[in-house]
């Protein structure tokens, strides 16, 4: 039996390479030959739906703003998730318990539920169809996680750490900047990897709270989709490059995927 | 755990994490509460309107049907998802090159825009464009998931396996590795089979990873919007119309504030208690 166990995986890849390529497939073919006739591969191959991606601002246009507040929603979660971890982990307070399990109530909040007040609060206070609003509405669910992921791995942290540190002179700063953020470096990555993930991903609340400046490249397939008929050699295009920047983030973090997974408390 | 310093001053490390998700869960979250008492006649005045609204979702067959038909959707793709992700992650090599590929591919999905998901599954299984569509028409089945709900159902949980597994099987495989050796071998010696392995090493040690594994699956998969949405847009008919889907039909296609605030404070709800249900239950079981 253990010498067939490798057909198991190899299975399960090929499952999920066929939906991937069959939209690889799509992208370099002609709108005719996509309605007119059924191939397995293109036969009249053609670069035309990615030339019109790079060329039209309104197409990568969206990628850059997709990038723009995803990044930006990174560095902010993990940022705040710093701290807070640290004290979670750390320290008892008024409260804490409570406080914890109310974050992790807003990982279970359905944007559905707040894409209306988000839309109305954003346009409120002048953030609407800016990255920010976008960045700032994904830390709602960002937020719990990092912290949830950062605590898990900063509780494997032997106490005796920050303590050697201070009877060596540290200050709180100096210790937590110095030596507590490059030893929990792998915890950080994958907080990072999760947050980049989920921001990345989403596309209710980010299509929302945007128009034309911020509008995420998502969002600008589902209005090609509509207008300009149904362009399905462009919209696969456009599909295969969102899976660029996630296949390079993976690429990155691969070491640290099999343990960060378990965040950190396995 | 036990050895935390009592020092409330810590309150200063929360704060700002304190601050950002208030300002992003309470003020909506009383926006929607705001809306659910009251009722409008459209020209942005407001009158008291108690609990009219709570009870119409209540009692209303459609919201009832949303929620029967999330409720199968949720506990069909964790029957499925779970022992799946376990399977493959047993079956993963554990050393050498291979294991690199393994994760990189199957991570990929998970980092796909969900709109390009469905997208990507649309095209995937038209019946007359699709990969999926032709080859099953090709085998005799008369499979159509823009018209018939049957194929529809199928087509979205195949879609939904796709996309999630690869996390169970990452998180399993991750708490695979963190058994040590040793363990192993003292099983070896004591003459244990592969499934006398699995039953007292291996799914102890994953309780713990499995735990999140469901609780993540649970909760992101009664708050699916997406997916289904591009796949099949609720249709046939409303055969795969879940709850986020009807709510924003009600919320942004008709406007209609009141319920969709009412249903939308329902819903919360349910996943909040159906959360907590999980997590008390599996901890309990961890602790034994």
């Amino acid at each position: 039996m253990r010498r067939y166990s490798w057909l198991v995986p190899t299975l399960y890849i090929l499952f999920l390479m066929l939906p991937i390529y069959w939209l690889l497939n799509m992208s370099f073919k002609t709108t005719n030959e996509i309605l007119g006739t059924f191939t397995l591969w293109p036969q009249e191959f053609t670069l035309e739906n990615y030339r019109v991606i790079f060329t039209d601002p309104t197409w990568y246009n969206g990628y850059i703003n997709s990038l723009i507040y995803v990044t930006l929603n990174t560095v902010l979660s993990v940022a705040v998730a710093l701290p807070a971890a640290y004290a979670f982990s750390r320290y008892r307070f008024l409260g804490d318990k409570h406080l914890f399990f109310w974050l992790l109530t807003n990982r279970m909040a359905p944007p559905a539920v707040f894409a209306l007040p988000f839309f109305q609060l954003y346009s409120a206070v002048g953030l609407f169809d800016t990255h920010l609003a976008v960045a700032l509405a994904h830390t709602l669910f960002n937020i719990p996680l990092a912290v949830w992921i950062l605590e898990g791995f900063m509780s494997g942290v032997p106490k005796e750490l920050d303590e050697t540190a201070y009877v060596d002179g540290h200050s709180f700063w100096s210790f937590f900047l110095k030596i507590f953020v490059p030893t929990i470096a792998a915890g950080i990555g994958v907080a990072a990897f999760f947050c980049f993930m989920f921001s990345w991903v989403e596309l209710l609340l980010a299509k929302t709270l945007t128009a034309v400046d911020a509008k995420p490249i998502a969002a600008t397939m589902t209005r090609t989709a509509s207008t300009s008929g149904y362009e399905l050699g462009l919209l696969a295009a456009a599909g295969s490059l969102t899976i660029v920047p996630g296949a390079f983030v993976i690429y990155f973090v691969r070491n640290y995927i099999a343990k960060g997974f378990a965040l950190g408390r396995v | 755990m036990n050895n935390k310093t009592i020092n409330h001053a810590a309150w200063i490390f929360v704060l700002p994490v304190v601050a950002l998700v208030a300002f992003n869960a309470i003020i909506p979250l009383m926006t929607v509460v705001n809306y659910s008492v009251q009722e409008t006649f459209g020209d942005n005045t407001f009158f008291w309107a108690g609990v009219i609204w709570f009870e119409e979702v209540l009692h209303s067959s459609r919201f009832h049907d949303a929620l029967l038909r999330q409720l199968a959707f949720t506990f069909t793709i964790l029957a499925i998802e779970v022992p799946l992700g376990v399977a493959i992650a047993l079956a993963m090599p554990r050393k050498g090159a291979w294991v690199s590929v393994c994760l990189v591919t199957m991570a990929l999905p998970l980092l796909i825009p969900w709109n390009v998901v469905g997208a990507m599954w649309n095209i995937f299984a038209l019946p007359d464009i699709g990969l999926l569509g032709r080859g099953l028409n090709a085998l005799g089945f008369d499979y159509n998931f823009t018209r018939q709900p049957g194929d529809a159902w199928f087509t979205l949980i195949l879609m939904d396996v796709w996309h999630w597994t690869s996390l169970v099987v990452l998180l399993a495989y991750a708490g695979l590795v963190s058994i040590p050796d040793a363990y192993y071998q003292a099983a070896k010696i004591d003459g244990a089979g592969s499934f006398a392995i699995f039953r007292f090493i291996q799914l102890p040690k994953l309780k713990r990873v499995l735990t999140i594994a469901v609780l993540l699956r649970f909760m992101d998969s009664f708050m699916i919007y997406t997916e289904p949405f591009v796949l099949t847009g609720g249709g046939p008919g409303n055969s795969t119309t879940l709850l986020s889907i009807d709510l924003v039909k009600i919320a942004l296609g008709q406007f209609d504030l009141g319920p969709a605030a009412a249903m939308s404070l329902i819903y919360f709800l349910i996943i909040l208690l159906l959360s907590w249900v999980f997590y008390t239950l599996m901890m309990r079981s961890e602790a034994q």
